[in-house]
């Protein structure tokens, strides 16, 4: 666990440098979904830069997909592709643009409109039961993109073919673009309504990795019904003026705050 | 020969393929019934999904069963698929480039008096304009045969329109000239080229045998590709006839008239006269009727080409 920890602070730091030098990225949700990312793609699934035609290899959707500074972050440190690549990040004639881009080593699928990472997983995990695949699908969702009608229709066909080869993350940092979920669309109910349409659900503080990972584990035991693990993560979480602030959701961050972050992630990554 | 509704050719070419390619699924919305697809869920219960009336779950998910393997046909109702699902198709189906075929059934006015809300007048529009999108509107059931088994050959995300009805066959059986992505001359001639796609071409066809009875020799093109577009066909109808007619069952905008004069104004300059449907909710009543009331069948498109020539 030590080691996911620092591998957190190490792509925290990726990705405050990432966005700081590109001057564009979505730092807020970044920072809050590391955790989660981070467990997944250094303990729990099975994906490598070599096995992306592997048809067995765990299907990974981040449906939020303006949070892909964290994982471009991930997919160069594991090799997926050159690290040097990253430098492009945003630039003109690049592929590695502002959301996820398939045609990257390491995605699989284009998102960025929110609301269609869970049907398309849904898809996936359909796939697999079809072929007697026992890979597992992982989708990760923001809290404000549960207001999208389509979310709705791929949790309750989820339900409905009891699908239990997906896990689903809400990262719930309870911050959109305009402010509060809770101002902008009440989404406290999250349990009961994922409960209701036939799912585990799991409720964990989402930025705590023992917990993230105990959860995972959890959802991968679970049959006849498909996984959510709502994860309760702070916005900005690592960087203490970012945290819970909606102004950061895709602020860049200035020559001082970028060094003042660094310097908080790097004494975080020594404390541990 | 009996008349078959092209969606009932698309379930009977996915049957016979899927005996032996198990890659291939069918996704319905509550739609089996009117997609004529009853049959293919009753016989590959394995191989069919069924979303409920969830258009942009069907597209969705139909992309996440492609990018996993699968031959996804999402098979729904032309007006929902090419509206409601218009961004599921854009990102999921075309720029994650997935093999997933649309299949929009009860295309046009087909629906009839159930009036705009079930009528596809713009899909042709929505779906060429999305990168990556091929769209295909093909005449009769024979030529639907063809192209559905064209398109299990390869991989890429596609569009195709077809009517609710049975429709008269423009051509024969075992006599059915197919190229993928080029247009099909049924008949020749110099004075006018009739260009038309889906259900309109079997009238632009009649409407041909019309005028040969008043001296007129009409080129009538079965433009069933309108994305990719068989540009060398037109360029060569604006060549060698007087004037182009161009008829769809379709809103006048962003559909085959438009693309035809695009390519027509960019590189042989001629008139083209496009028959469609109005920029209005359309009159009720059933294709025949709404046809017959817009100029749409044999008699209106020879009346209005003698007007030409």
């Amino acid at each position: 666990m030590r080691d996911l920890k620092l591998k957190a602070c190490q792509i925290r730091q990726g990705v405050l440098q990432l966005i700081h030098e590109a001057k564009t990225g979505h730092i807020g949700g970044d920072m809050s979904v590391t955790d989660i990312l981070v467990d997944l793609y250094y303990k729990q699934m099975n994906v490598s830069p070599e096995g992306m035609q592997d048809p067995d290899r765990d299907r990974f959707v981040l449906s939020k997909g303006h949070s892909v500074e964290a994982l471009y972050t991930i997919l160069a440190d594991k090799g997926f592709f050159p690290k040097d690549e990253l430098k492009t990040y945003s630039q003109y004639g690049s592929k590695f643009i502002g959301h996820p881009n398939n045609k990257i080593n390491g995605i699989e699928m284009n998102t960025g409109s929110l609301g269609h990472g869970l049907s398309v997983g849904v898809g996936m995990a359909m796939a697999g039961k079809m072929d007697k695949r026992d890979y597992r699908v992982y989708v990760v969702m923001g809290d404000g993109e549960m207001a999208e009608g389509s979310v709705w229709e791929a949790i309750m066909a989820a339900g409905h073919y009891k699908l239990d080869n997906i896990t689903a993350f809400v990262d719930r940092n309870r911050l959109q673009i305009s402010g509060t979920t809770e101002q902008v669309m009440s989404q406290d109910s999250q349990e009961q309504r994922w409960a209701s349409f036939g799912w585990n659900v799991l409720s964990i503080p989402g930025n705590d990795m023992e917990a993230i990972d105990a959860a995972v584990q959890l959802s991968k035991e679970t049959k006849g019904k498909p996984t959510v693990i709502i994860a309760n993560t702070t916005k900005g979480c690592g960087v203490s003026f970012m945290e819970n602030q909606a102004g950061w959701h895709h602020r860049v961050p200035t020559d001082e705050e970028f060094a003042q972050g660094m310097k908080e992630l790097k004494e975080k990554e020594a404390a541990l | 020969m009996s008349n078959i509704a092209n969606k009932q050719a698309i379930c009977n070419v996915l049957l016979k393929a899927s005996e032996t390619d198990k890659d291939i699924v069918v996704l319905c919305s509550d739609s089996r019934g009117s997609a004529s697809m009853t049959e293919f869920a009753k016989q590959r219960p394995e191989q069919f999904v069924e979303v409920g009336i969830a258009e942009q779950n069907l597209v969705s998910i139909s992309a996440g069963l492609a990018v996993c393997g699968k031959k996804a046909f999402a098979v729904s109702p032309a007006s929902f698929l090419s509206t409601r699902s218009m961004e599921q198709a854009k990102v999921d189906a075309a720029y994650s480039k997935t093999n997933v075929t649309l299949i929009g059934i009860s295309g046009g006015v087909s629906y009839g008096a159930l009036g705009m809300t079930h009528h596809s007048a713009n899909d042709i529009a929505t779906m060429a304009s999305i990168p990556n999108m091929r769209v295909y509107l093909p005449s009769d059931h024979l030529q639907t045969e063809k192209l559905i088994e064209a398109l299990l050959q390869d991989k890429l995300p596609s569009y195709v329109r077809v009517g609710r009805n049975a429709v008269e066959p423009v051509y024969e059986e075992g006599n059915v000239p197919f190229t993928m992505d080029k247009a099909t001359t049924v008949c020749d001639g110099n004075d006018v080229a009739i260009i038309a796609c889906g259900e309109m071409v079997k009238p632009a066809k009649d409407a041909a045998a019309i005028l040969a009875k008043d001296g007129i020799k009409a080129r009538v093109i079965d433009m069933y590709c309108l994305k990719p577009l068989d540009s060398e066909a037109i360029l060569k109808a604006a060549k060698e006839t007087k004037v182009i007619v161009t008829v769809e069952e379709h809103s006048p905008f962003g559909g085959l008239g438009s693309m035809v004069a695009q390519v027509v104004a960019a590189n042989e300059p001629k008139r083209v006269i496009n028959l469609s449907l109005p920029d209005e909710p359309v009159v009720t009543g059933k294709s025949a009727e709404v046809f017959k009331h817009y100029g749409l069948d044999a008699e209106g498109i020879a009346k209005k080409v003698k007007e030409l020539v």
